[in-house]
């Protein structure tokens, strides 16, 4: 019994470093299952590595990039496009996460672990973060084939680091969103389609594979505040790479602060949301 | 005194759908509750109330002198939860796994570290401890979750159908170890649909459906509650079936429900109740044999837990009449009367 009264005690420490430690202990765990279920990982690169081909050399030498000199040759498009690609590599993490919380749900591990005294937000704080990790893994590699096929950067490392950290933060709020499906659907089958199919719309109503000039008004007010949009605009900035004509709304013509304030928001709101759901989630 | 769990009047609603319609629970320091009743009785929902995965709708429970609406986080670190599914990560190895747990109780690194290398071998995972727990069998992914549920031994467990889909050596291995628990002084709330293993296991029984407690007492209280002991005979001449229960029924209890003897003519199978025990056997063996009724078999038949189960949930089960008859046929049992408190 003294290693109960032990715990008891140590408790009265802080909060917010029992929370984090919490996170980090789901954390590790998470990131030892994506080790032991490699699968995973793999397929979470190869998907972006395909869209990278298909869009370079299916659709790049059909889509002009306007406002480019004689509207770009093909690889003035691959450069317009691979900040579209790494922003929808992002967000597509948002499926993993909603599949990994599900499936915990599922399996009575969110029981457990909602019996035992850790901190209320850690569960999902810590699949997040592994989620983010793997993220991270998965734009490295994607950056790496990019390179191959004709991507440059123009304007610094710096703005280029900047400009992964703003995907990254796009990512890490976008799986917060994937838990709360997760906690929502209750089967990892259901969470991974709905995981994905508002994704699709989210990333093709933006400017990330066309240009937004050529889309009917409407459509293009919704495209030019897409949180999507905002990041993708910023990357284009930050990497120095083609930017087709730029929308005069507000998010277009300051695309590093709507970015972070979209990530911001989107965290916000729905880790709130996703803490309130897991506080009563039962399998 | 309250008991280190105690509920007074839990109700849980999911829909239209009472899962607790009121029930009330109390479990002595140290000793062993089952809870027993048909699946849907709500004995899951009354676990995950008492171990804050659930709020109540109405109603108040105590758990360790902490209240679960109020101090959920308090009552957590004072109990264990062991579940129908065996509740482990299957990609981490067993080490991994209550490593993890403890570390999640809030001990030290090392701490956890010692805690798991310790319970591992106290659960015979040590030769597994360090393969992913998908690698393991039904046998060992329930000691592991139990292991896990008592990594800081919390004073006060909660195990839901703990040996459900157990083979017969592993549900033993899994008795052994709750008694285990026990001894060293735990108090236990053990939900089970296995009747033996509530006799073997629990102080108390609590029997429960559709929400409601329809019977509660220990094993024995709840066999004299469906009828006490009775006399079979099966008498060898047919024709004798007659005499032979007339001869029994001199030794009828007076006081003892169920009604007079029962004839079975086909089996030529003769039951009457009756107090008094292997005695009163030995009696009615020697009045028969003074009779000249031949016997092919006679022995005194105590009820087991299985009958009280159907007895008690047989009644609810059925529809109003039927339980009503019965219930008049039996005397006024415990489940008549819930009903007529309604």
């Amino acid at each position: 019994m003294s290693v109960a009264t032990g715990a008891v005690d140590r408790h009265r420490a802080r909060r917010p470093v029992q929370a984090v430690r919490d996170s980090l202990v789901v954390a590790q765990r998470n990131l030892i299952r994506m080790k032991r279920i490699p699968e995973v990982v793999v397929f979470a690169v190869i998907q972006p590595v395909m869209f990278v081909i298909l869009f370079s050399y299916v659709f790049g030498g059909a889509i002009p990039v306007p406002g480019e000199k004689g509207a770009g040759g093909p690889l003035v498009y691959r450069n317009y496009l691979m900040a579209g690609i790494f922003a929808q590599t992002v967000t597509f993490a948002t499926a993993g996460a909603g599949a990994g919380i599900a499936d915990d749900m599922h399996k009575g591990l969110i029981d457990r672990f909602r019996s035992l005294p850790m901190a209320r937000g850690a569960v999902l704080t810590g699949r997040t973060i592994a989620d983010l990790v793997q993220t991270a893994l998965t734009v490295m590699v994607l950056a790496v084939v990019a390179v191959l096929v004709g991507w440059r950067i123009h304007d610094g490392v710096p703005r280029m680091f900047a400009a992964f950290g703003l995907l990254l933060f796009l990512g890490y709020a976008f799986s917060w969103v994937g838990a709360l499906i997760g906690l929502t659907v209750r089967t990892p089958e259901a969470a991974t389609s709905g995981g994905l199919i508002w994704l699709f719309p989210l990333t093709f109503v933006s400017n990330a594979f066309v240009p937004t000039s050529g889309m009917p008004p409407f459509l293009r007010a919704v495209a030019d505040w897409n949180p999507f949009s905002a990041t993708v605009q910023a990357c284009r900035q930050l990497y120095g790479n083609p930017q087709g004509i730029v929308s005069h709304a507000w998010p277009m013509r300051h695309p590093v602060w709507a970015s972070l304030m979209w990530s911001v928001v989107i965290i916000l709101v729905f880790r709130g949301l996703a803490v309130r759901k897991y506080r009563t989630a039962t399998a | 005194m309250p008991g280190a769990i105690h509920a007074e009047g839990l109700v849980k609603t999911f829909g239209d759908v009472r899962a607790l319609d009121g029930v009330d629970l109390d479990v002595a320091e140290g000793t062993v509750l089952g809870l027993l009743g048909p699946n849907g009785a709500g004995k899951t929902t009354a676990v995950r109330v008492l171990t804050t995965l659930l709020r109540p709708d109405a109603g108040r429970a105590v758990v360790a002198g902490l209240d679960v609406v109020r101090q959920p986080d308090e009552v957590r670190r004072s109990i264990g939860l062991s579940g129908q599914f065996a509740a482990v990560d299957e990609y981490l190895t067993g080490r991994e796994n209550l490593r993890m747990v403890g570390r999640l109780y809030q001990l030290r690194g090392r701490q956890a570290k010692a805690r798991a290398g310790e319970l591992l071998e106290r659960f015979h995972l040590a030769d597994a401890a360090d393969r992913p727990a998908r690698t393991y069998s039904g046998g060992m992914r329930r000691r592991l979750d139990l292991a896990a549920a008592l990594v800081v031994s919390p004073p006060v467990m909660f195990m839901d159908e703990p040996t459900t889909g157990l083979d017969p050596r592993n549900r033993q291995q899994m008795w052994e170890v709750i008694e285990e628990l026990v001894a060293a002084g735990t108090t236990l709330l053990l939900t089970t649909q296995y009747l033996e293993e509530a006799d073997r296991l629990a102080h108390d029984i609590c029997v429960i459906d559709h929400g409601r407690v329809i019977a509660r007492g220990s094993s024995d209280e709840l066999k004299a509650r469906t009828g006490g002991e009775r006399v079979e005979v099966v008498v060898h001449d047919r024709a004798m079936t007659g005499t032979a229960a007339e001869v029994m029924t001199g030794f009828m209890a007076g006081g003892a429900s169920g009604g007079g003897a029962t004839v079975e003519q086909h089996t030529r199978r003769i039951t009457v109740p009756v107090s008094g025990g292997a005695k009163l056997l030995a009696e009615v063996i020697r009045e028969l044999d003074a009779r000249g009724i031949e016997i092919d078999d006679i022995g005194l038949r105590r009820p087991t837990l299985d009958d009280v189960f159907l007895w008690l949930t047989g009644h609810a089960a059925q529809d109003a009449g039927a339980a009503e008859d019965a219930g008049a046929a039996r005397d006024a049992g415990p489940a008549a009367e819930e009903r007529d408190g309604r």
